[in-house]
């Protein structure tokens, strides 16, 4: 429960003083994710603790490297919660999480982690311990840094503090799973029922030993759920629910499911919800996540280039999200003026190239 | 990418070589020089800021658009982008020596996808009218600020803009997935796609609000959503704010997120109520409109406990819409409460801070002590869900010295609003107008950063000059005259202007 923003901002002052490039460690939970680099450790774990918390205002203040588990335990107690249910990966913290913008199964209907974010603390490049955004729900005076730092995996500054709103829990929840369904057809139901007034919170489709079954969530107050659950009972008959004591969207979002227990490369598309699958690739090297829009694929024959240029213009891409080759690029190559953006922010906030130098990009 | 300007032009002869090489490419007609015809882009939806551009260009494609920007740049001339002009900020307020860049004529829908729920808009489509396009397929578009029937979606990029359903749906930047924008050179730039998230900085959050200070959207892919089956409102009088407030805490600590969840004060309803008879109890102190939406289910559970709650907290008086006629009647006063508060004072400012809900009361009550010393009556209408306080400010630009007592008495409303933890606007946009309160909410390093994000984007400044971040210098003027204020650090010297001086005009702010 300690605030270690000074020594912080001075490790990165001594930092800039002699050259030395820093590589910011959390609590070890996404070692695996962006590229493999070099630096001294800039350790923010122990930059932790509820700052501050107003359940009847929604809003949340939390040190960066407090862990989700305090986090989502304090919100439980008010009966409220991280909307965007973000993956653990055995022990995450809330900056590393926003850091690598990483949301779990209900993205798509509840909000991001990057959505949610109203406000944060942030230390430079430069060592300047600099406030963006609010405690408030909206505040559109100045740039959105907050969101900025967002999949922005530390290049622009070290996190030290996040403010976020948070929701209340849902009053029921419910699963329905479809079985039989083979990942196309899957795909067309998620985008049918989506475009529905149903309270869905998660839709995903995986095959299981050979079978294909399409696990749908709907959360929310109870007659919401039941009406939604009748209805979908009517539509298919064959449908079945999950048993209450199922955990499996926990494991899903945990990646803790059969599926990703695997040696080869993990690759992550994010696409347009209702695009193709890629022809050629066997139906049980995929898992469809947030009704589409998310999906994973099993293989260490693909290469990342090839990959996203098998994606038609605009449809979303494709990153290298475990495993692979971590010297390598593991996400999708820019467009040039997007890139030289990118070149130009990093300097605006960072111009000793001090912070995760290559974590993202090999060049940033 | 950044070439530096070599050639700068002035006024005077320049403007006419300008308008000689823009006609080259635009229908001469568009191309406008005379001051009779550049009256009307002199100002935004905040009348009081005015300013005379060089130039007014309206294209008709993206093509010539981007030559426009191609020679703007060339000659370093500033550019500021319009859509409809109905923002409240003065963002879209003229540059004297610059081109205004109007989108006025980019308004076709270019695709609605009811699969993938998304539609791609030129920027100069209406806020509505992509609701109403979707409506076929049972969607809509979720933000829906008060100037909905004319806003451009183009300028809801621009500010961010909100509406009355935020709190449950969300801002402009949690709607949009896709920008294309035309850089300060010229260049076509895509940024986002149909996915959710792409790799890399998060640029899509960084253009939404940025007040066109470091692009020009040419194209803009939103997200829509199913259309709910059901809404309702549950209106709810009080003889306090104070007891508004605690009840609005308690439909939030109960677990229900309202679709809208908007009060009134006692000023604020006598006005709607003799503008529109919507039937709101005019003795109360104020006045709650919690409106729910979803399934047919969950909106008559969620109804019954809100309605429960008001009653157990004091409400003098509850009422549930039982017709889609009726709670369209009571929406009516409020959205209409801006014109109705027109017709009981001869101009009005409208004010946009937000607060932690939990300082309602207090703030309302030094607002009223602030009422009594500017001598200056106040109506205060409140996105009560998210924070959002619209303070309207009744004054008569006729009595001289009255706007620019408004004008203080608003700028210390945000400082007050920066004081208990809130910030200086929550949808409408910094441009000219709060610019000076940038100083308040953020010091001068975080000031600085703002501009090292802006020169990423636009080295030579010259998109939309003077706006939405001020100059350092010209922060240390502003504290120095407001000793309350927290010191600062040294200042940057910069011979830019950053804010010319508001004229009082006969004309209202509007909504």
């Amino acid at each position: 429960m300690s605030d270690i923003s000074q020594q912080l901002t001075e490790q990165i002052s001594d930092a800039r003083a002699s050259g030395t490039a820093l590589a910011i460690v959390g609590r070890n939970s996404k070692t695996f994710y962006g590229r493999g680099i070099v630096g001294d450790a800039l350790h923010v774990g122990e930059h932790r603790g509820i700052v501050d918390y107003q359940p009847a205002e929604l809003v949340l203040t939390v040190r960066a490297g407090t862990p989700l588990e305090e986090i989502e335990q304090t919100l439980d107690e008010q009966g409220q919660r991280l909307a965007f249910d973000p993956p653990h990966f055995r022990g995450a913290s809330i900056g590393g999480t926003l850091a690598c913008n990483q949301s779990g199964p209900s993205r798509p209907w509840m909000g991001s982690v990057r959505d949610m974010v109203l406000g944060l603390r942030l230390i430079n490049g430069k060592g300047e311990h600099l406030r963006f955004g609010g405690q408030v729900m909206k505040n559109v005076a100045g740039y959105d840094v907050s969101r900025l730092q967002a999949g922005a995996m530390g290049c622009l500054g070290v996190i030290t503090e996040i403010s976020f709103k948070v929701l209340p829990g849902p009053a029921a929840s419910h699963t329905v799973i479809l079985g039989g369904e083979d990942p196309g057809a899957a795909v067309s139901i998620m985008n049918r029922l989506s475009a529905r007034p149903l309270p869905l919170t998660g839709a995903c489709w995986l095959a299981e030993r050979g079978v294909g079954r399409l696990y749908l969530r709907f959360e929310g107050a109870r007659n919401a759920v039941h009406s939604a659950v009748e209805q979908l009972q009517q539509e298919f008959p064959e449908s079945e629910s999950m048993r209450a004591d199922d955990n499996f969207w926990h494991r899903l979002r945990e990646h803790e499911l059969d599926f990703f227990d695997t040696e080869e490369t993990l690759w992550r598309f994010s696409v347009g919800a209702a695009r193709d699958l890629l022809p050629d690739v066997p139906e049980d090297e995929w898992l469809i996540d947030w009704g589409g829009a998310q999906r994973w694929l099993r293989g260490s024959a693909y290469s990342l280039d090839e990959l996203n240029a098998s994606l038609p213009v605009g449809a979303g891409e494709v990153s290298a999200f475990r495993r692979g080759d971590r010297e390598g690029e593991v996400f999708p190559e820019l467009a040039a003026p997007v890139k030289a953006l990118h070149t130009r922010l990093k300097e605006a906030f960072d111009p000793d190239r001090l912070l995760n130098r290559g974590r993202l990009y090999s060049w940033l | 990418m950044s070439t530096q300007p070599t050639t700068p032009v002035g006024t005077g002869s320049d403007r006419a070589r300008l308008a000689a090489l823009f006609r080259e490419f635009i229908d001469p007609e568009y191309v406008i020089e005379d001051r009779e015809t550049q009256r009307v882009y002199e100002c935004d939806g905040l009348s009081m800021y005015c300013e005379e551009p060089m130039l007014v260009v309206l294209p008709d494609t993206i093509d010539q658009a981007q030559r426009v920007m191609k020679i703007c740049h060339q000659y370093g001339v500033p550019v500021v982008a319009r859509g409809a002009g109905t923002g409240l900020c003065a963002g879209a307020m003229p540059h004297p020596d610059g081109v205004v860049l109007s989108m006025a004529k980019f308004t076709r829908i270019l695709d609605i996808d009811p699969v993938a729920r998304t539609a791609r808009l030129e920027p100069g489509v209406r806020n509505l009218s992509i609701s109403e396009a979707a409506a076929p397929f049972g969607l809509y578009y979720a933000p829906d600020p008060s100037s909905q029937i004319a806003c451009t979606i183009g300028g809801n990029v621009a500010e961010n803009s909100g509406g009355v359903h935020c709190l449950k749906y969300g801002l402009t930047v949690h709607n949009v997935l896709r920008i294309e924008i035309l850089t300060v050179e010229g260049e076509r730039v895509t940024i986002g796609s149909e996915a959710l998230d792409s790799a890399g900085f998060d640029l899509l959050a960084l253009l939404n609000g940025s007040e066109g200070l470091l692009g020009i959207t040419t194209e803009v892919t939103v997200k829509l959503l199913p259309a709910p089956e059901k809404a309702q409102v549950v209106m709810a009088a009080f003889d306090s704010v104070e007891d508004a407030g605690n009840a609005v805490s308690a439909v939030i600590s109960n677990g229900i997120i309202p679709g809208g969840l908007e009060m009134m004060d006692s000023v604020a309803i006598s006005a709607a109520e003799d503008f529109c008879q919507a039937g709101y109890p005019k003795e109360a102190n104020a006045l709650l409109l919690c409106e729910l939406d979803g399934s047919v289910a969950e909106v008559e559970e969620q109804i019954d406990t809100v309605d429960r709650l008001f009653r157990q907290l004091k409400a003098t008086s509850t009422r549930v819409s039982a017709s889609e006629a009726e709670r369209l009647l009571m929406w009516k006063g409020r959205k209409a409460a801006f014109p109705a508060v027109g017709r009981v004072s001869p101009d009005y400012y409208c004010m946009d801070g937000t607060i932690p809900r939990s300082q309602l009361a207090h703030v309302l009550v030094e607002i009223e002590k602030m009422s009594r010393h500017y001598g200056l009556r106040v109506a205060n209408v409140f996105h009560a869900g998210d924070g959002n306080l619209h303070p309207l400010i009744l004054f008569d630009a006729n009595v001289p010295g009255e706007f620019e007592k408004s004008e203080e008495f608003g700028g210390k409303i945000l400082e007050l609003c920066v004081a208990v933890g809130g910030c200086i606007t929550g949808e409408h946009g910094v441009g000219v107008e709060k610019i000076r309160q940038m100083a308040v909410q953020f010091d001068d390093r975080e000031l600085k950063q703002f501009h090292a994000v802006k020169a990423a984007f636009d080295p030579g400044g010259t998109l939309n000059p003077g706006k939405g971040v001020p100059m350092l210098k010209h922060c240390q003027e502003y504290r120095s005259l407001n000793p309350d204020l927290e010191p600062n650090d040294q200042p940057v010297v910069s011979n830019a202007h950053d804010r010319p001086a508001a004229r009082s005009s006969h004309q209202a702010g509007r909504p």
